[in-house]
């Protein structure tokens, strides 16, 4: 049973000069003690999708549809209906569901002690007097790895090196013993040893918890490392999911495939031209009719050459599973004679 | 499950390799470094007593051969900028020499030359930056922008610096036509270009990149990497090319200098670096990036403790309090820059005996997608 399942999720922004569909139709699931990794670049509305689970979007952003459902007592309750100011959905952010953002600078206050934050965030989901609360945030920074943990609750964020203020910031969020932890780009702005470190501990402490993560990297490398399951974002939408071997062996998508062969790797030939993907992101306002990656997509279907009629500048194609767990959305794989969808058909 | 139409190719097409690096070099040393140091002054209090020195480069040396590329990484805040900016002369440095091999043949010292000299010397060595967003002034059009240092360096024609605006934008992939555009209207990897377009204006020899692909995405990130290795072939330009991350080092440079706490641990040519690192301190930086293949996954084990404050290096060797195979000369005695064979040279007392473990890099491991 899944612990969150997010259903045809769409967060838009709407404002005069047009409408951003951040979030587009986004459909996965988390589960206890796995961690799913969503992946895309720049713009593709990671970011926009957890702080819609959170119910943190920024004005003029909006849930306009879907479903956001976390398990609890063995039924549902769905936090897109939630009043985002309300007390239901402050029980669950920071206590059912941990935070971590990329950039830990901005997470903490400058002006009280790491250590007052944490027990601060330790004594709003948990009744502890303040002396058991210091303990308990003490316990926390040992946890994460934070030598001489009572000095440095003293400390302020910015007497912290990168490293350890990320350490800080994830004891913060686990502060009320989450089921689920999302972080967003959680290592980006650190460098590969204190990026090995961090993904450590974070493995290390699902092992321990069996808390679910949700991990939202642009760095192929650190979701082959680190996830179970992988979701790969473009424009909003979700064009690929499924075990991480899958993506990475056998990828589906021709953006997922184009992608992990952009990658200059220090495995690969040295000096050689890199594949590269045709053309530039979309600009938001000026989305792609049809599948969204159509216009840089080597592979595109035009509506002549199509077998069924069905082509990638006018249809928009849906989730098909082409194997258990494993779903890809490109007409490439529609199955021989599977009739079009009535609402596609219309937007011919 | 059931049938699925068309399984999508997934094979890449061959790649025509770039020159090989003997027809590129012209076996010119262009740029020497000897002993550099720059330390900045700490200053407490009211009456601003030094109190004590950050150790930004502590002792680098290096060589780059003109036509190639070397490559300048290590972890935040180990003195790679401060290096380029002590080489473009644009702060001065402490002690050390920078000699560099001008267009006429003369070998200048660029740490020491008055900045009268320096002038004419700044056309030949130019500056890529890492962030495409806030190097560019967003109120001057692309024209500008590329037109600027042709404009200081005496090109007054305004058609002039039309036509040969027009060839740079074209050499960098960009449309001429957009040249009245300002910065906001491109994308990060298009500013990136009109900064590349820029900096080879007036035909610089040396082209120092700061970080020029960090902030990009992965697939623009390989589009300006394309450019820049085609720019170089068909200009002849000699790179110093910083960078934090190793896969993209490892696919631009010629040679890889390493650096730690402002010194260069090991200097050795990429494929050796790579493959037999000599050096514990590379091999725990090779051994800590993450690989895009589940398959490897769980061969790391992450390097302890953290980068060492410059402003107090410890004793001895300065990676020695993270180092698994220090012994206690490491702690006592500074190990010296040594060339332990052709090309390879390592900052390390046990260098010569400690066989580290390296990246299995072949021309025949195609990427993960295939
Ligand atoms: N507050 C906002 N107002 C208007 N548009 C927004 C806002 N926040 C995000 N967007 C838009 O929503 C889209 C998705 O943004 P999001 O931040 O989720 O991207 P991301 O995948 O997290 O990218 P990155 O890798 O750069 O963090 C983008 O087009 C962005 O411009
Ligand atoms: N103007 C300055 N005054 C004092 N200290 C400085 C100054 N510039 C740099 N430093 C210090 O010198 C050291 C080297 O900095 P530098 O910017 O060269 O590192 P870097 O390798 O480029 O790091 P990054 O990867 O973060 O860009 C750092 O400890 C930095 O704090
Ligand atoms: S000199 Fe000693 S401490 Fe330094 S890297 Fe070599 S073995 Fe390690
Ligand atoms: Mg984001
Ligand atoms: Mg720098």
């Amino acid at each position: 049973m899944a612990l969150l399942s997010v259903r045809d999720l769409r967060t838009y922004f709407v404002a005069d000069e047009g409408t951003t569909r951040a979030v587009d139709g986004a459909t996965f699931d988390l589960y206890a003690g796995k961690t799913l990794g969503i992946v895309g670049e720049t713009g593709c509305g990671k970011s926009v999708t957890a702080r819609s689970i959170l119910r943190i979007v920024e004005r003029p952003g909006r849930i306009v549809s879907g479903e956001i459902l976390l398990q609890r007592d063995g039924g549902y309750i769905d936090l897109a209906k939630l009043d985002p100011d309300g007390r239901e959905i402050r029980r669950v952010r920071g206590g059912e569901i941990g935070l971590v953002f990329q950039e830990p600078m901005t997470s903490f206050s400058p002006v009280h002690t790491v250590g007052d934050q944490v027990i601060e965030a330790i004594q709003l989901h948990r009744r502890l007097d303040k002396a058991r609360a210091r303990a308990r945030a003490i316990e926390l920074f040992r946890m994460v790895g934070i030598s001489r943990p009572e000095g440095r609750l003293d400390e302020y964020s910015w007497q912290l090196s990168g490293g350890l203020r990320q350490r800080a910031m994830i004891a913060m969020a686990l502060a009320a013993e989450p089921r689920l932890l999302i972080a967003d780009e959680p290592t980006t702005a650190l460098d590969v040893t204190t990026q090995a470190q961090i993904l450590e501990l974070l493995r290390d402490l699902q092992r321990k918890t069996h808390m679910a993560i949700m991990l939202i990297t642009h760095d192929l490398g650190v979701i082959a490392e680190m996830a179970d399951d992988v979701v790969v974002m473009y424009l909003g939408r979700v064009v690929e999911h499924g075990p991480v071997d899958q993506i990475f062996h056998a990828p589906k998508h021709p953006y997922t495939q184009a992608l992990l062969r952009s990658i200059p790797g220090i495995q690969h030939e040295a000096r050689v031209k890199l594949p590269t993907i045709s053309g530039s992101i979309p600009h938001p306002f000026a989305r792609p009719a049809g599948c969204p990656f159509h216009p840089r997509c080597a592979l595109v279907m035009a509506c002549a050459a199509a077998p069924d009629g069905v082509c990638c500048d006018h249809h928009e194609p849906e989730l098909i599973t082409v194997e258990e767990g494993h779903s890809v959305s490109c007409h490439l794989y529609r199955k021989k004679g599977a009739a079009v969808p009535l609402a596609l058909e219309s937007a011919r | 499950m059931s049938t699925i139409v068309t399984p999508p190719p997934t094979a890449v097409p061959p790649q025509p390799p770039a020159a090989p690096l003997r027809e590129r070099l012209t076996g010119q040393i262009l740029l020497d470094v000897k002993d550099l140091k720059k330390y900045f002054v700490i200053h407490r209090g009211f009456l601003r007593r030094t109190t004590g020195y950050v150790r930004a480069v502590d002792d680098v040396s290096f060589q780059i051969q003109e036509g190639e590329t070397l490559a300048l990484v290590g972890e935040t805040g180990c003195g790679k900028t401060t290096t380029s900016r002590c080489i473009l002369r644009a702060i001065d440095p402490t002690s050390g020499q920078i000699l560099f091999r001008t267009e006429s043949g003369k070998t200048v010292d660029v740490a020491t030359i008055s900045k009268r000299e320096l002038r004419p010397l700044r056309r030949q060595m130019q500056m890529i930056f890492q962030d495409p967003y806030s190097s560019l002034n967003p109120r001057m059009t692309v024209l500008d922008i590329i037109g600027e240092p042709l404009l200081v360096n005496g090109v007054k024609s305004r058609r002039e610096r039309i036509d040969r605006v027009e060839e740079l934008m074209r050499l960098v992939r960009l449309r001429p036509e957009y040249m009245r555009r300002f910065p906001h209207a491109f994308s990060g990897g298009q500013r990136q270009r009109i900064g590349i377009a820029r900096a080879l204006a007036l035909h610089p020899k040396l082209v120092v990149a700061d970080e020029p692909v960090s902030a990009l995405d992965v697939s623009v990130q390989a589009q300006t990497l394309n450019l820049l290795l085609e720019l170089q072939n068909t200009l002849g330009l000699t790179y110093l090319f910083v960078a934090h991350n190793l896969g993209v080092v490892k696919h631009i440079s010629d040679r890889v200098a390493v650096m730690y706490v402002g010194q260069i641990a090991e200097l050795a040519e990429r494929e050796a670096l790579f493959r037999s690192p000599k050096h514990p301190y590379t091999a725990a930086l090779l051994a800590s990036v993450p690989k895009p293949d589940p398959r490897l996954r769980g061969q790391r084990k992450p390097l302890p403790g953290e980068v060492a404050n410059p402003a107090a290096p410890p004793t001895g060797c300065y990676f020695h309090p993270r180092c698994a195979f220090a012994v206690e000369r490491c702690k006592v005695e500074r190990p010296a820059w040594e060339q332990i064979s052709p090309g390879h040279w390592v900052r390390c007392h046990r260098a010569r005996e400690l066989t580290l473990p390296g990246i299995e890099t072949s021309s025949t491991v195609a990427p993960a997608a295939n």
